[in-house]
C-alpha cells in the first residue's frame, strides 16, 4: 500500500513572549497514513493531537515552530512557500474542524463558500462552480440543494452545518482530509450520521482521512488504525482491532480503564493529571486505582 | 424576505417618533427664550405695535399646541417662514445654503472612508511598523481639536506655501475648479479626525474576525490572503464599520458648524451661528431642523445598511 | 467570583504585551496635575495682566518678556492662554462633573430596579440622543444665549445620556452578584444595597468614561468659544482666542499656535488618564 502522508520526527513548540524554552507540544512524532485509510489520533486534550494536524495543513499560528519532516505526496510540507501551500490546501489535501458554526462564514451564502473552494483552485466559471456546488450539497445529503444555496449559515441546524463544512472541504476531491474533532461540537445521534457520510465519501472517492478524537468510540467506529498520544509524544501505533483486543502501552490501557464498554459514545475522558510523567504511568495498576477512585 | 421586510418598517416606525420629538424641540426654541422673545429679535427700538405684528406673524399669540399645529403644517407644506432680517423665504435661503454643507460633510466622509478603512485594514493585518505608524496618525486625529488643526491647515497652504486660499466659497456650478480649490482645506480639517475614528473601528473589527475560526477553514480551502481579507474579514467588519460612519456623521455635522464659520464656508452650519449672534430665531429653527433631520435620516439609512449586511440582525439576533 | 477580586488581573491578560496602565495614569495625570496647577495659581504665574491693552505692542513678535508674542490689541498671549485654560477647565470638568452626579443615581436606578423604572429613565434620556452634541450644545445655547455657564450645562445635558448607560450597564453586571441577593436576603433595604454594595462597585466605569468625556468637553467647549457661544470676551479662553487670531493668523501666527497646543496637550492628558484607568477599572469595556 502506497504513503499518502509520512511524518518523521516532528516536534512543534510554540515561542511565548514569557518562556525561554517552552516544553513542546508535539515531540519527535513519526508515523506513516496509507492512501485510503482513516487514520485515528486519539488523546485527551493537551496531548498534541490538534496541533499536530494542524501542523499537516501549515495552519499553526505564526509563533509556533515545526521542526522534523512531513510530507505529502512525497513533497516536503515544512518550509513550503505560501502560494503552493495555498494551492495544496483545499485541492491535495483539505481539513475539516470541530465547530462547524465557527468554521463558515456566517455573512456569506452556504453555497458560496463551498464554489470559492473550487474557484480557488480551478479556472471555473461562476454558473460551473455553482452547479457542482449544489451537486456537492446533495451529495453530503442537504435536501432540495439548489434552493438552498443562497441561505446564511445560521438558517442550518449544527449538522447540517458540519455537511456543508464537509462539502465545502471535499470540493475537490482531495487526496487527504484532515478531520479535526468533526463530531465533539455535535449531539450524540448527530455524531453518527456524520461519520457515517466521512466513511461513504472515503469510500466513494478513495479519500485518505486523519481523523483526530478524544473520543474511542468514534475510533472503533470508523478507523482502519490508531495512533495514541500523550504529552505531544505518539505512544503506540496499531490496527484498531489490535489496540482494542491488546492495547500495548500501559497509558493506553489507562484510556481504556476510563472509557469502558458501556459508556455512552461521546463522552469525554477523564482527564489524567498532566504531572503524571508517561513513566509513572508505567505503574498500571496504581492508575486504574486512582481513576477507579476518582470515578466511585 | 419578509422577516426583512418587517424589519424594514419597524425602522421606518421608529422615525416618526424620533422626528417629532426633534420637531418639538426645534419648536420650544423660540418658545423657551428667557423674557420676550420678540422684543429681544427687534431690540430695544421696537415700538409696541412692532412686537405685536410680529408676535402675530410667527403665531405666539395662539396657544401653544395651536402654534405647533400651524408650524408643523406649514413645515409639512414646504413653508419653512421668512429670515426676519432680510425677508427672503427660508425655503431658498436653505436650498442655497445646504448643498454647501452637503459638499463639505460628504467630501470629507469620503476622504475619511476612504483613508480609513484600507489603512484600518493594513494596521490589523499588516507589519509593526504599519501598526506603530497607524496608531500614532489615530491619537493625532482624536486629540487634535478639527478646528486647530484647520488653523494649522491655513497657516501652512495658505501662509508659508500660498498654492490655497485661506477661506471663501464659490459655487461648484460657477467655478468648479475655484469650488474644489476652496473646499480642500476644510475637508482635510473635517476629515483628519473621521479618518482617525473610521481606522481606529476598522482595524479592531477586522482585526477580530481575523481571529476567528473560519479564517483558519478558509486558509485550510486554500484561499488566498487578499481574498480572505477584503472578501470576508472585511465583509464581517463591514457592520461594525457601516454603525460607527453613521455616528461620525452627527460629529461631522456638528464640526461642520465650526469649519464653516472658520472658512467662511456659507453653509446651514455657518446660518446657525450667525442667526444665534442676530437673535435671528425663525432661521436658527429652521437651520438646526435641517441638520438634526440630514442627522436622523442618516441614522435610518445607516441601520438599513447594517441589517442587509448582516442577515442575522433582521432576522432578530444572533445564531 | 466577586467582580472586584478579578478585575486588575484581567485587565493585563489579553492580547500582546502592552504597556502597563500605570504608564498611562502617570503620564496623563502629571500633564493634567501641572495645567490644574498653572490654572489655579494662573494670578501667580500669568506674567501680565490678561486684559491689559498695549498699543505699542500690537501682534508683537514672541521675545524673553512675552515669550508667546502678544496679540491684536497688544494683549500678552501666555497670560491668556494661562487665564484661557483656567476658563476651559473649570468649564469643562464641572461640566462632566454635573453631568457624573446626575448621571449615577439615574444609571443605578435603571440598572438596579429594571423593567418601568428603567425603561422610564433611558427612553428619556435616548431623547437627548436624537441630536448630534455640537448640534444639542448649539440649540441650547440658542434658547438660552451664550455664555460659560450656558455652555457647561450644555455639555452636561449632552453627555448625561452616555455616562447614565454605563452607569446602567455595570449596576447591571453588578447586581447580579450573589452577595447583593445575600444582602436582600438577610433584611438590608435597597437603599442600603445600593449605597454600600452596588454603588462601590459599579462606580469604576463611569470615572472612566467621565475622563474620557472631559477631553471631548474641552473640545466642545474650545468650540463653542470658538464660534462666540461660550466663554464670552473679554475673559480670556482658548477657544475665545483661536478666534481672535483667526483675521491675523498668517501675519502674527502665535496668537492661533500657543492656545491651541494647550488644548491639544490637555486632551492628551484626559485621553492617557481615561485609557489608564479604563485597564484598571473597566477591563470589560463596559463604557465602549
Amino acid at each position: 500500500m502506497s504513503v499518502i502522508l509520512s511524518l518523521d520526527n516532528v516536534g512543534v513548540r510554540f515561542n511565548t513572549a514569557g518562556a525561554a524554552q517552552p516544553a513542546p507540544a508535539v515531540d519527535g512524532v513519526s508515523l506513516q497514513v496509507h492512501r485510503g485509510e482513516i487514520f485515528g489520533i486519539v488523546g485527551e486534550s493537551g496531548s498534541g493531537k490538534s496541533t499536530l494536524a494542524n501542523a499537516v495543513m501549515d495552519l499553526l499560528p505564526a509563533n509556533a515552530a515545526v521542526s522534523g519532516s512531513i510530507r505529502i505526496n512525497d513533497r516536503e510540507v515544512v518550509g513550503l512557500d505560501d502560494e503552493a501551500l495555498r494551492s495544496m490546501r483545499g485541492d491535495e489535501v483539505s481539513m475539516i474542524f470541530q465547530d462547524p458554526t465557527a468554521s463558515l462564514d456566517p455573512t456569506w451564502p452556504v453555497g458560496d463558500q463551498i464554489a470559492e473552494t473550487i474557484r480557488a483552485h480551478y479556472p471555473v466559471t461562476a454558473r460551473q462552480a455553482k452547479a457542482r456546488a449544489i451537486a456537492l450539497m446533495g451529495e453530503v445529503g442537504i435536501a432540495d440543494a439548489a434552493a438552498r444555496y443562497g441561505d446564511v449559515p445560521h438558517r442550518f441546524s449544527g449538522g447540517q452545518r458540519q455537511r456543508i463544512v464537509i462539502a465545502a472541504a471535499l470540493a475537490n476531491n482531495p487526496q487527504l482530509l484532515v478531520a479535526d474533532e468533526p463530531t465533539t461540537a455535535l449531539d450524540v445521534t448527530i455524531q453518527a450520521q456524520v461519520l457515517q457520510l466521512i466513511d461513504k465519501l472515503r469510500r466513494d472517492h478513495g479519500t485518505t482521512v486523519l481523523l483526530i478524537t478524544h473520543d474511542l468510540g468514534v475510533v472503533s467506529m470508523i478507523c482502519d488504525r490508531v495512533g495514541v498520544m500523550y504529552g505531544g509524544k505518539l505512544l503506540e501505533t496499531a490496527t484498531t482491532e489490535a489496540l482494542f483486543a491488546n492495547p500495548a502501552h500501559p497509558y493506553t490501557r489507562a484510556l481504556f480503564a476510563a472509557n469502558p464498554a458501556g459508556a455512552p459514545r461521546g463522552a469525554r475522558l477523564p482527564v489524567i493529571p498532566a504531572e503524571w510523567s508517561v513513566e509513572s504511568l508505567r505503574e498500571a495498576e496504581l492508575l486504574r486505582a486512582a481513576i477507579g477512585a476518582a470515578n466511585g | 424576505m419578509s422577516r426583512q421586510l418587517g424589519f424594514i418598517l419597524r425602522r421606518l416606525l421608529l422615525t416618526i417618533p424620533m422626528l417629532f420629538v426633534m420637531s418639538v424641540v426645534v419648536f420650544l426654541i423660540i418658545r423657551l427664550v428667557p423674557g420676550d422673545p420678540v422684543r429681544t429679535m427687534l431690540g430695544f427700538r421696537a415700538t409696541d405695535a412692532n412686537v405685536a405684528e410680529l408676535r402675530h406673524r410667527l403665531g405666539l399669540d395662539q396657544s401653544l399646541l395651536d402654534q405647533y399645529l400651524g408650524w408643523a403644517g406649514a413645515l409639512l407644506r414646504g413653508d419653512l417662514g421668512k429670515d426676519i432680517v432680510s425677508h427672503a423665504p427660508l425655503a431658498q435661503l436653505l436650498a442655497q445654503r445646504l448643498p454647501v454643507t452637503f459638499e463639505l460633510t460628504g467630501l470629507s466622509m469620503l476622504l475619511a472612508v476612504l483613508v480609513g478603512v484600507p489603512l484600518g485594514v493594513r494596521a490589523a493585518t499588516g507589519g509593526r511598523w504599519i501598526k506603530r505608524l497607524t496608531e500614532a496618525f489615530v491619537i493625532f486625529g482624536i486629540s487634535v481639536p478639527d478646528f486647530w488643526l484647520g488653523i494649522m491647515l491655513v497657516l501652512i497652504f495658505a501662509g508659508t506655501l500660498v498654492i490655497l486660499p485661506p477661506s471663501g466659497y464659490v459655487p461648484f456650478a460657477t467655478d468648479p475648479v475655484g469650488n474644489l480649490r476652496y473646499m480642500v482645506l476644510p475637508v482635510l480639517t473635517l476629515a483628519t479626525g473621521e479618518a482617525a475614528y473610521i481606522l481606529r473601528t476598522t482595524r479592531g473589527a477586522v482585526g477580530s474576525v481575523m481571529n476567528r475560526p473560519f479564517i483558519t477553514f478558509l486558509r485550510a480551502k486554500g484561499i488566498g490572503t487578499r481574498r480572505i481579507i477584503f472578501g470576508h474579514a472585511l465583509r464581517n467588519a463591514g457592520p461594525s464599520i457601516v454603525t460607527v460612519i453613521g455616528i461620525q456623521v452627527g460629529v461631522l455635522l456638528g464640526g461642520a458648524i465650526i469649519i464653516e464659520t472658520m472658512f467662511a464656508l456659507p453653509g446651514v452650519g455657518r446660518l446657525v451661528v450667525t442667526g444665534i449672534n442676530q437673535r435671528n430665531y425663525p432661521t436658527v429653527q429652521v437651520g438646526i431642523l435641517a441638520i438634526a433631520t440630514i442627522f436622523i435620516v442618516v441614522s435610518l439609512i445607516t441601520d438599513l445598511v447594517v441589517a442587509w449586511l448582516d442577515p442575522r440582525v433582521a432576522d432578530g439576533g444572533g445564531t | 467570583m466577586t467582580a472586584t477580586a478579578n478585575l486588575p488581573a484581567k485587565s493585563l491578560e489579553v492580547g500582546t504585551p502592552r504597556r502597563s496602565p500605570r504608564h498611562f495614569i502617570l503620564l496623563g495625570g502629571l500633564i493634567l496635575a501641572l495645567l490644574a496647577l498653572v490654572a489655579i495659581a494662573a494670578p501667580l504665574i500669568a506674567p501680565h495682566d490678561p486684559e491689559s491693552v498695549d498699543v505699542h505692542r500690537v501682534l508683537g513678535a514672541p521675545d524673553l518678556q512675552h515669550p508667546f508674542g502678544s496679540d491684536v490689541l497688544g494683549r500678552d498671549v501666555a497670560s491668556r492662554v494661562i487665564y484661557g485654560l483656567r476658563a476651559s477647565l473649570l468649564v469643562s470638568v464641572s461640566a462632566v462633573l454635573a453631568s457624573l452626579i446626575l448621571a449615577v443615581p439615574l444609571g443605578l436606578l435603571a440598572g438596579y430596579f429594571g423593567r418601568w423604572v428603567d425603561s422610564t429613565i433611558s427612553r428619556t434620556l435616548d431623547l437627548i440622543l436624537v441630536f448630534p452634541a455640537m448640534l444639542l450644545a448649539v440649540t441650547f445655547i440658542a434658547i438660552l444665549g451664550p455664555g460659560s455657564v450656558i455652555a457647561a450645562l450644555a455639555i452636561a445635558v449632552i453627555y448625561l445620556p452616555i455616562l447614565a448607560r454605563v452607569m446602567r450597564t455595570s449596576t447591571l453586571i453588578v447586581a447580579r452578584n450573589d452577595y447583593v441577593a445575600g444582602s436582600r436576603a438577610r433584611g438590608a433595604s435597597h437603599l442600603r444595597v445600593l449605597v454600600t454594595h452596588v454603588a462601590p462597585n459599579a462606580f469604576g466605569p463611569a470615572i472612566v468614561q467621565a475622563s474620557v468625556l472631559s477631553a471631548f468637553a474641552l473640545q466642545l467647549e474650545a468650540g463653542l468659544s470658538f464660534l462666540g457661544l461660550g466663554t464670552q470676551p473679554p475673559t480670556p479662553s482658548l477657544g475665545g482666542m483661536l478666534a481672535d487670531g483667526r483675521e491675523v493668523l498668517i501675519q502674527a501666527p502665535w496668537v492661533e499656535i500657543f492656545p491651541g497646543l494647550v488644548i491639544v496637550v490637555a486632551v492628551l492628558g484626559f485621553t492617557f488618564l481615561g485609557e489608564g484607568l479604563r485597564r484598571i477599572f473597566d477591563p470589560r469595556g463596559v463604557g465602549e
